[in-house]
């Protein structure tokens, strides 16, 4: 019996796929999250739009909080450390959550090292805005990805981003010669090895999900259709006006994203969604996704 | 060449239609009655079982799913498609829909870093396949019409009534494609 394998660690992420993965700070919200239809939770004591608000340094959360959660629902639980800070994440694989989302949604604890993944049991989720992100942090031992998106901010346009980055530079790579995949790898600041897989491939060796910004379930379905294999939703179902609904209606939109009758009748009448911010009033200071590198 | 379906509702559908795939089955993501209804076969794919009975109802699925298992088509499901067909899940109890005549324990393996790899006891009829076993239920009780196709330490893993073949582990994450060519054959 081989326990924790690199496999085992990728399974896990692929038996997300079609999914969402939705924040929550409570073991309420957690329920309703599994009602709703949500493939994991992920247990945090602020979502982002309320980190921004509050200001200050996000850390890991409560384990106190964590436990009751897993003890609430069925489906898996995921808990957030910070960048670098691998005593919390040795603290969450103790409580043996599902996946740790080493985020850039709190406030990073290392700006030079991301923790050495591979050592660990649980397996990591971790964030990107581009290809090089990605295959740095495969290389460091995540077993899923997400694009950073911009957290908190209800605005879908740094996700957007980051998605079409990503499948632009994936697509680019297999098209390169074998002669220019070192410079590539040099250019990118990539893995060799995983520059090639991907070029081989066409694709990344692990799951891609979306995360940052998604707060309709049109929003979802446009993650899904460049190419997102499942999404995380934060702040934008619990502060909506009608979360259950909103929940619910994202879980839809992230199976049927094919299908805009469906996604017509899913998005209707769902109440106000949560208040979003546009980019040009973040201050570089107030971006997370330039956390991490 | 058969045209396979691979329900797409959330999981574990991707890896599936990939191993079909390699088999040289055409394969269809499965979402609506509609899409049930081209296909000749179908995989029920792990995932969240509380997800999956959420869209089944929602989506109105179940009486085209049943009507499909009734047709007598082949059916290969795995770890939340075992617990969706099994005649009853337990720890926590939930709906299921009984079509193949098992007790299922629900993430009976622990927590996901329990999850493993190993590979099915030798005497196991469908060979000594490769098997991930992911957060994974356990069959705690067999039906004397229930066929056990792979077992692992003596336990029952893989289970086959009638046209449907139900296993606790995830063939479709291995190179190891013994299983879907059991149920599907080559395409």
């Amino acid at each position: 019996m081989d326990v924790s394998t690199f496999p085992a660690k990728v399974g896990l992420a692929e038996m997300l796929k079609g999914g969402v993965i939705m924040d929550v700070v409570n073991v309420e919200q957690a329920r309703i999250a599994q009602e709703a239809g949500a493939c994991a939770v992920m247990a945090l004591e602020r979502v982002p739009a309320q980190i921004r608000k509050d200001g200050g340094v996000a850390r890991a959360s409560d384990p106190a909080m964590i436990k009751a959660i897993q003890a609430a629902v069925s489906i898996p639980v995921m808990a957030k450390c910070r960048i670098g800070h691998f005593v919390e994440a040795r603290i969450l694989e103790a409580l043996e959550v599902d996946f740790i989302d080493e985020s850039e949604v709190l406030t990073p604890a290392d700006e030079d090292f991301h923790i050495e993944k591979h050592g660990f049991k649980v397996p990591f989720v971790c964030g990107c805005r581009d290809l090089g992100e990605a295959l740095r942090r495969i290389g460091e031992g995540a077993a899923m990805l997400r694009t950073k998106g911009e957290a908190g901010t209800g605005n879908i346009v740094e996700g957007v981003r980051h998605l079409r980055t990503l499948r632009s530079q994936i697509r680019r790579l297999t098209q390169l010669s074998p002669e220019e995949l070192m410079t590539e790898a040099k250019n990118l600041g990539a893995p060799y090895d995983l520059v090639k897989w991907v070029a081989a491939n066409g694709k990344l060796p692990v799951p891609n999900f979306a995360a940052g910004g998604i707060a309709t379930p049109a929003d979802a379905a446009l993650c899904m259709a460049l190419g997102a294999e499942a999404v995380f939703v934060g702040s934008g179902i619990f502060l909506s006006e009608d979360s259950r609904k909103r929940a619910k209606a994202i879980v839809d939109a992230t199976t049927y994203w094919q299908d805009a009758k469906k996604l017509a009748e899913i998005s209707t009448g769902l109440g106000a969604g949560m208040p979003g911010i546009e980019m040009g009033k973040l201050t570089e200071a107030d971006r997370m996704a330039k956390r991490g590198w | 060449m058969a045209r396979l379906g691979v329900l797409a509702l959330q999981g574990g559908y991707d890896a599936h239609a990939r191993t079909l795939r390699g088999l040289g089955h055409t394969v269809d993501e499965v979402r609506t009655a509609d899409d049930l209804a081209r296909v000749d076969g179908l995989v029920l794919p792990g995932g969240e079982s509380t997800t999956h009975l959420i869209l089944i109802d929602r989506f109105a699925l179940e009486a085209p799913l049943r009507a499909f298992v009734a047709s007598g088509k082949p059916v290969l499901a795995t770890c939340c498609g075992l617990i969706l067909s099994a005649a009853e899940v337990v720890s926590p109890a939930q709906r299921s829909f009984g079509w193949v005549d098992v007790t299922v324990a629900r993430n009976a393996w622990g927590r996901q870093v329990h999850s493993f790899e190993d590979t099915a006891d030798p005497e196991s009829p469908v060979g000594p396949v490769s098997m991930l076993f992911i957060r994974a239920p356990r069959i705690t009780r067999v039906g004397p019409a229930v066929e056990v196709r792979a077992t692992y330490r003596g336990e029952p893993v893989l289970v086959r009534q009638g046209n449907v073949t139900a296993g606790a582990f995830h063939p479709e994450l291995t190179a190891d494609a013994r299983v879907h060519e059991a149920v599907f054959g080559r395409g």
